[in-house]
């Protein structure tokens, strides 16, 4: 291993190690919060009937968030830990591109085209 | 256990997560595999919550240990992307499957997943070196690389680069299905199949689950599944401890723990097949 890969590592290692712990701050947050709001209502989760369609996408999280709801705080937070590993791959993306290595950066882009592409959910998510 | 509020439910199943979180990262298992059993076998939680809740999990342990074993030089970050397309694409399928197939199907999946995982835990990781030959395609996308010992760097050379590539698939399509991080299948494809150092395996397989749980947790986001309420406790639960259990992982006690827990990992297991097949979950 070359010593700029080793670099690489290290910064890529810092970039998940930030985003999970600001990940787990955000859902710690909006998770007392909600309980202190509503630890007393009972909870069910033996009938599954899908969460509401404003915990459903990034852009109902963000509405939600923006009104304030201790719920979509929480899910925020869950947001930002599933953005984590996405952001490395960007990451990667950047860092092929700038070594013009074509063949991996074709590999990246199609990574993280599919997870972007999971995340919309363009083609397939009812709303 | 269905009288529980919404405090006390918290309390509960981020307790559960931290213990299995705790062993999860000193058994290699990963804190995610006992998870769901716990949730629809102890708590009731349908399935369907408890895979959401415990693929969020999976990604924050996953990048937690990645970026412990990036320090150390073990991943190798062109592996991992390349295998990363199988991966997602996998996951990406599991999720859809995971939404058309009857629930008592899932449980008996997993509890057969979980069997194997147990299973492999348990017998001994060692570190065969051989020479190989160079393999064509692997030396086209220079997946070979070194990694460190105590005796300085060690080279090895990647072999059956499709072979891996299409395990890695089916790895993907199990962690999409029912939200684990399948690392054993995905050390298996590497360490096995690919002859790729366990040590190098071990670490670049942590570097990708979290990319594949990534890729699944879109579609089961956008299919609410994913409650924050549940997820909250567990993946809180679950980092906690694993964080926890990756700093004591080195010594020769973990071994009987390991045996505990792949034995509690497989009374699960057999439950889970079990409340399947009777049609209980």
């Amino acid at each position: 291993m070359q010593r700029n890969e080793e670099r690489l590592d290290l910064t890529i290692g810092l970039l998940l190690r930030a985003g999970v712990i600001t990940a787990a701050s955000v859902v710690f947050a909006g998770g007392v919060w909600y309980l202190i709001r509503s630890g007393m209502l009972a909870q069910n989760y033996r009938v599954f009937q899908g969460e509401p369609a404003e915990l459903r996408s990034v852009a109902g999280v963000l509405r939600g968030v923006a009104g304030l709801h201790p719920r979509a705080v929480i899910q925020f937070g869950l947001l930002l830990l599933v953005a984590t590993p996405i952001t490395r791959v960007g990451f990667s993306l950047v860092t092929f591109a700038r070594r013009r290595d074509w063949v991996y950066l074709a590999l990246t882009v199609v990574v993280f085209a599919v997870l972007i592409w999971s995340l919309s959910g363009i083609g397939y998510a009812p709303h | 256990m269905g009288s529980l509020n919404a405090l006390e439910f918290s309390l509960l199943v981020g307790l559960f997560g931290a213990a299995a979180g705790f062993l999860g990262a000193l058994t290699g298992l990963g804190g995610g595999v006992v998870i769901t059993p716990v949730l629809t076998l102890l708590f009731g939680v349908d399935i369907r919550y408890a895979v959401g809740a415990t693929l969020v999990s999976v990604i924050a342990t996953s990048c937690g240990a990645a970026s412990l074993h990036l320090k150390e030089g073990f991943s190798n970050i062109r592996i991992g992307i390349f295998l990363e397309i199988a991966t997602t694409l996998g996951a990406i399928a599991g999720a859809f499957l995971a939404t058309r197939i009857p629930t008592s199907s899932l449980g008996v999946i997993l509890g057969v997943v979980l069997l194997y995982s147990a299973f492999l835990s348990t017998r001994p990781k060692l570190d065969k070196h051989e020479d190989v030959p160079a393999h064509a395609l692997a030396e086209r996308l220079r997946l070979d690389s070194s990694f460190p010992t105590p005796h300085g760097w060690q080279p090895y050379r990647v072999q059956h680069v499709k072979t891996g590539f299409c395990v890695m698939f089916g790895a993907g399509t199990l962690s999409g299905l029912l939200g684990i991080g399948s690392g054993a299948l995905k050390v298996l494809a590497m360490d096995h199949a690919m002859r790729i150092p366990f040590k190098v395996s071990t670490a670049t397989s942590n570097f990708m689950i979290g990319v594949t749980a990534a890729a699944s947790a879109g579609v089961y986001l956008n299919r609410g599944y994913i409650d924050p309420l549940l997820a909250m406790p567990v993946m809180l639960g679950v980092s906690a401890g694993s964080l926890f259990g990756a700093r004591h992982l080195s010594g020769t006690e973990t071994r009987i723990l390991r045996i505990v827990f792949a034995a509690v990992v497989g009374v699960l297991a057999v439950e889970m097949i079990y409340h399947g097949l009777s049609g209980r979950i």
